[in-house]
């Protein structure tokens, strides 16, 4: 196995991007990333895109070759691949550029992420995300994805005694952290007055505990390690990628206040890279509920089970705190276009760990982690970076 | 959504036919192929069983923000629920007001009407669950 690196990051704005079609999305965030290497686009072996459900949102498959072609790779006649698992995409499409690269199949590999979510209304929208979950086991019931959710996070008040104000205030702070964030689809502070007063989803989830939806991409070069200092000055190693999976249907998990998936992703991905949870110092992490990132950085060995709550209102979650969570703004704040978060994860912890976050940057961060899942949990896919 | 889809699943939500492992007797619903702790043993080896529809709620939301299908009944109360026989299902709770709706709360199942494919489509039914 090889050492793989990342040489360039790129992402368009995150938001309602009406202006901008699909194809010319993906091809912003493709190019920028490729401009960001230092690469001529000829090395391109393969392309991988993460993306959720354009057939449903743009009434458009076979997306790769689409996004090859628009950016000018069709005569080069490359392998270009969609890789899905709902709002997990992104992350699992990095997954399998990483293994192509390591294994020496490919050298020098860009991999993107990409979803338009406002060219449907919002109400449909909102059934597409929920076809991550069982469709004919929960939603045809009228089970949503924001109520799956809001049902996660009843049972963690139960059983710990979390908050309802501990869970606005993981959005209150990953506001303040996208506001930070130039690219966020929300760059405004927001107070816990305004989420726990406002309307509500899915008790006792409001509209402030839940991600957008949004357009957007992002997208990475990936070449090995060992020739990534022809490119790049600053190369971001990918330490470790691992992924677990779980019942599809949250009602089959014995405890569902718990992500097996997570703790089997995160488990892996650690004992590779030869890392602890301690040694993390920066992480972006699944909030597509506010009750996401809480059982995100328990599942994930930052904090004990339980506690995750307890934690955020102290703080220990806050940039350049404990551990910096979210530092993009999360999905919450800097936006949630679904095949894209896991890429735009790893694009946040590349500009962090090479000290370009600007004005969110974590002080002397050296490892970073992303965290992804798809749907309520079946999916999660866990990377660990280093700076080389 | 063609009919078929929502005809194989009569069974099930019509009359909460789940599936019994015969290897080491664990009830799953909806019914299963295989028995996630057999594997292999269990091909073949999977009964109909027909649940009693009793049991509590694990967790609960009242949704406020919902699909199309179901923007009449809004705000409704979705529950997951514990079986007697052991095995969990996602299903509305009715017939109960938002307060007074709890964790641990006794309800039994109930056929009614879940959906239609519009006005003149063709009417699909299943279990909803109501206080004990």
């Amino acid at each position: 196995m090889r050492e793989v690196a990342i040489i360039g990051v790129g992402e368009t704005r995150f938001g309602e991007v009406w202006d901008k079609s699909f194809r010319e999305i993906g091809i912003e965030a493709g190019l920028a990333a490729i401009e960001n290497a230092g690469i001529t686009g000829k090395e391109i072996d393969a392309l991988y895109i993460g993306n959720m459900s354009a057939g449903k949102f743009i009434d458009q498959e076979h997306i790769a070759p689409l996004v090859a072609d628009y950016v000018g790779l069709a005569n080069a006649n490359i392998p270009a691949t969609r890789i899905e698992a709902a709002d997990a995409s992104g992350g699992l499409a990095l997954s399998h550029a990483y293994m192509a690269v390591s294994s020496g199949v490919h050298d020098v590999v860009v991999v993107g992420g990409a979803e338009k979510m406002t060219d449907v209304g919002d109400v449909q929208a909102k059934e597409i995300l929920a076809m991550s979950a069982d469709q004919e086991w929960e939603s045809v019931f009228g089970a949503t994805f924001a109520g799956l959710h809001a049902m996660i996070a009843r049972r963690h008040m139960h059983e710990y005694g979390t908050t309802r104000e501990q869970l606005a205030m993981v959005a209150v702070k990953n506001h303040k952290h996208g506001a930070l964030n130039p690219k966020a689809q929300f760059r405004r502070e927001i107070t816990l007055d305004m989420v726990l007063k406002a309307p509500m989803v899915a008790s006792p989830l409001g509209i402030f505990d839940c991600a957008p939806l949004s357009d957007g991409s992002a997208s990475l070069v990936l070449c090995p390690l060992k020739i990534a200092k022809k490119y790049s000055d600053n190369p971001i190693k990918i330490a470790s990628c691992g992924q677990g999976g779980d019942y599809m249907a949250l009602h089959d998990r014995r405890d569902i206040c718990t992500m097996n998936a997570t703790i089997i992703a995160a488990r892996k991905a650690l004992k590779y890279a030869k890392k602890a949870p301690k040694d993390i110092d920066v992480a972006e992490v699944h909030d597509s509920f506010t009750i996401s990132e809480i059982l995100a950085i328990e599942d994930l060995g930052f904090v004990k089970k339980g506690e995750g709550g307890k934690a955020t209102e102290d703080g220990v979650t806050s940039l350049n705190s404990d551990i910096s969570v979210n530092t993009s703004g999360g999905l919450k704040a800097h936006g949630q276009p679904v095949g894209a978060v896991g890429i735009a994860q790893a694009v946040e912890i590349v500009l962090q760990l090479r000290g370009e976050a600007d004005k969110r940057q974590v002080k002397n961060a050296e490892v970073g982690l992303t965290h992804n899942v798809g749907g309520t949990g079946a999916t999660a896919v866990v990377h660990i970076f280093e700076v080389v | 959504m063609a009919i078929p889809r929502f005809w194989r699943e009569t069974p099930s939500r019509y009359n909460l036919i789940g599936t019994k492992c015969k290897n080491c007797d664990t009830i799953y619903f909806p019914p299963r192929l295989i028995c996630p702790k057999c594997h292999r043993k269990s091909i073949g080896k999977l009964e109909p069983i027909k649940l009693k529809g009793e049991g509590e709620v694990i967790t609960y939301t009242v949704i406020h923000d919902g699909p199309k299908q179901f923007e009449m009944q809004i705000p409704y109360i979705m529950a997951i629920i514990e079986l007697d026989e052991g095995v969990r299902l996602t299903a509305q709770i009715v017939e109960c007001e938002s307060n007074e709706i709890k964790i641990g709360m006794r309800v039994k199942s109930t056929f009614r009407k879940l959906g239609e494919d519009g006005k003149a489509g063709v009417i699909h039914y299943g279990y909803k669950f109501i206080k004990a």
